[in-house]
């Protein structure tokens, strides 16, 4: 820039350089040039820009971007990076996608793919709900024990993952809805009394000295019956509890018992099959399958 | 003068930077100038290049129950833990689903993409849980995902939803540019109740107006829509407008 010296610039002997002629109320402007190296590496980058345009989508035409001589798209790449993970995947699995649930859990390979792959899915989907260990908790089944709702096979399993539970606009979810006996008025309150108490007889567990238990009798098999059997035993076809074990989802105590009856309980799980891939479903079911209730 | 002792470069170019050291709204007005470039250049063509002003099948604005939900998530600040935004990265498309399109948020004024993942992102929790595990969850978030840090929000199901105001909502959103009717401003409010409240009878026409719009008790509560219905009406939205099974991913690739 010295060409361009402005003819007031003087040396300055206090730092050995000259100025820059400017001079503000007395004070004068040092021509301090920038460092070789900054200079160097600013117009370093600006050749790289130029390599940049032409090798990347770079300038903004009328519609498009110019497209650069490589033909790079964002979308392209990540299309291209799932489909390496797809067949890394595919290779691993060795046809995970192909084999029967059957087939997954006979063959030790496939096995433990499906098992690697469902834990992970469990963990990011599941857990929410059914816990890291699958040990759920009050609303959300325990998968670890061999009491099911709807069914503990791989079949029955795969079907619930896939639908889920009443879930609104899915034709093939499971659908059950037991009546609110008494928010609807169909029972009154020392009727679910006497049903509560009996139902907890049918588990065996304690009853209220005072309870109507054959009144209760009565009353379980002209409303309770039909969907959970003369003796309580359950239906998994109507996804009615059998309750005659200790295990609940709600809970055995009179309170909780009384809630359910009065006011139902009804509920739901998302239908994973709008969300996850067949391949990730059939790994699901098998590792919920054997996570230790799986029939 | 002679040319020898002083050659002429008071006419150079180079010199005529006195005129902006010396005089501050001329280099206030060279800022501006050179920035916008800058403006002109990377943000001015996003408006109109093909590929980023992407239509999309399914879009439609939010109903008014999501729409008050909405601003429940904004005034909580959830944005400041979670993000709404997928990035087009194998791992986020792994744990989260497809990644966002911009015509996802075409209609949040502001847009909730967020920058933080302190919780996980939400641009797809739609129909990932039950409404009774987000409402559990609000409530509570321990009891339900041991090792949450989330704070529990549990007055939102004990706070009633004041909505008198929810048709100027709609009305601003229209202003900035979403295409909200008429009709949906009137019946805002009354739209509002209906998707809170199931049987309502004047569901259908909710529903004509805002289709794939979920109509339930989102809280439990049917006798009041309190702004957990609301807030859980927006969660369960949200990512559920388009539909990736029919969404071309290659179509857009320019």
């Amino acid at each position: 820039m010295n060409k361009h010296h402005d003819p007031a610039s003087e040396f300055d002997a206090a730092t050995g350089q000259s100025t820059t002629g400017h001079e503000w109320d007395g004070i004068r402007e040092l021509n301090t040039p920038l460092p070789r190296w900054w200079l160097g590496i600013f117009y370093a980058t600006i050749i790289w820009s130029l390599g940049y345009w032409v090798i990347y989508p770079a300038w903004p035409l009328l519609t498009d971007a110019t497209k650069g001589v490589i033909g790079y798209a964002s979308r392209q790449e990540i299309e291209d990076d799932l489909a390496i993970m797809r067949k890394d995947r595919a290779a691993l699995a060795s046809g995970l996608a192909d084999a029967s649930l059957e087939q997954i859990k006979a063959d030790p390979a496939l096995f433990r793919v499906a098992m690697a792959q469902g834990k992970a899915a469990f963990g990011d989907n599941c857990a929410a709900c059914h816990g890291v260990g699958g040990s759920g908790g009050k609303g959300y089944p325990n998968l670890n024990d061999d009491e099911w709702l709807w069914g503990g096979s791989l079949a029955a399993i795969q079907t619930t993952l896939q639908h889920g539970i009443r879930v609104a606009g899915n034709n093939d979810t499971r659908v059950s809805q037991m009546p609110a006996f008494g928010r609807d008025g169909m029972l009154k309150k020392d009727e679910i009394s006497a049903v509560a108490n009996h139902v907890r007889e049918l588990a065996g567990l304690s009853t209220q000295p005072k309870a109507d238990l054959a009144l209760g009798r009565k009353l379980f098999a002209e409303n309770c019956a039909a969907c959970h059997g003369p003796a309580g035993k359950g239906n998994q076809e109507l996804g009615a509890p059998n309750l005659t074990d200790a295990i609940s989802l709600y809970g055995m105590d009179l309170a909780s018992v009384t809630e359910t009856i009065t006011n139902s309980r009804n509920g739901v799980m998302p239908a994973w099959g709008q969300r996850l891939d067949p391949t990730t479903i059939k790994a699901l079911t098998v590792y919920v399958h054997s996570l230790g209730g799986g029939q | 003068m002679s040319s020898i002792e002083n050659p002429a470069p008071r006419k150079s170019l180079w010199l005529k930077h006195k005129i902006f050291e010396t005089n501050s709204i001329i280099l206030v007005i060279g800022v501006l100038l050179v920035i916008s470039v800058g403006g002109l250049v990377e943000i001015a063509p996003l408006f109109y290049l093909r590929n980023t002003i992407e239509k999309v099948e399914g879009m439609r604005p939010y109903t008014p129950l999501e729409l008050a939900g909405r601003a429940i998530y904004v005034r909580e600040g959830c944005y400041n833990c979670h993000s709404q935004m997928i990035r087009p990265l194998r791992d986020e498309i792994e744990r989260y689903g497809p990644y966002s399109l911009a015509a996802e948020s075409m209609y949040d004024k502001p847009f909730q993409w967020g920058s933080k993942r302190t919780g996980p992102d939400l641009s797809r929790v739609g129909g990932k849980y039950s409404d009774e595990w987000q409402l559990g969850h609000l409530n509570q978030p321990r009891a339900l995902v041991p090792q949450s840090i989330m704070p529990g929000y549990p007055f939102l199901a004990k706070t009633e939803l004041h909505f008198g105001d929810i048709a100027d909502h709609l009305r601003a959103n229209r202003g900035g540019g979403v295409p909200y009717t008429d009709a949906m401003i009137a019946q805002a409010a009354s739209d509002l109740e209906a998707q809170a409240t199931p049987d309502h009878p004047r569901a259908a026409e909710l529903e004509a107006r805002y289709p794939k719009v979920q109509i339930r008790d989102f809280d439990g509560d049917p006798k009041r829509i309190t702004e957990a219905d609301a807030l859980i009406a927006y969660l369960q939205v949200l990512g559920t407008l388009v539909d990736f099974k029919l969404y071309d991913t290659k179509a857009n690739i320019r």
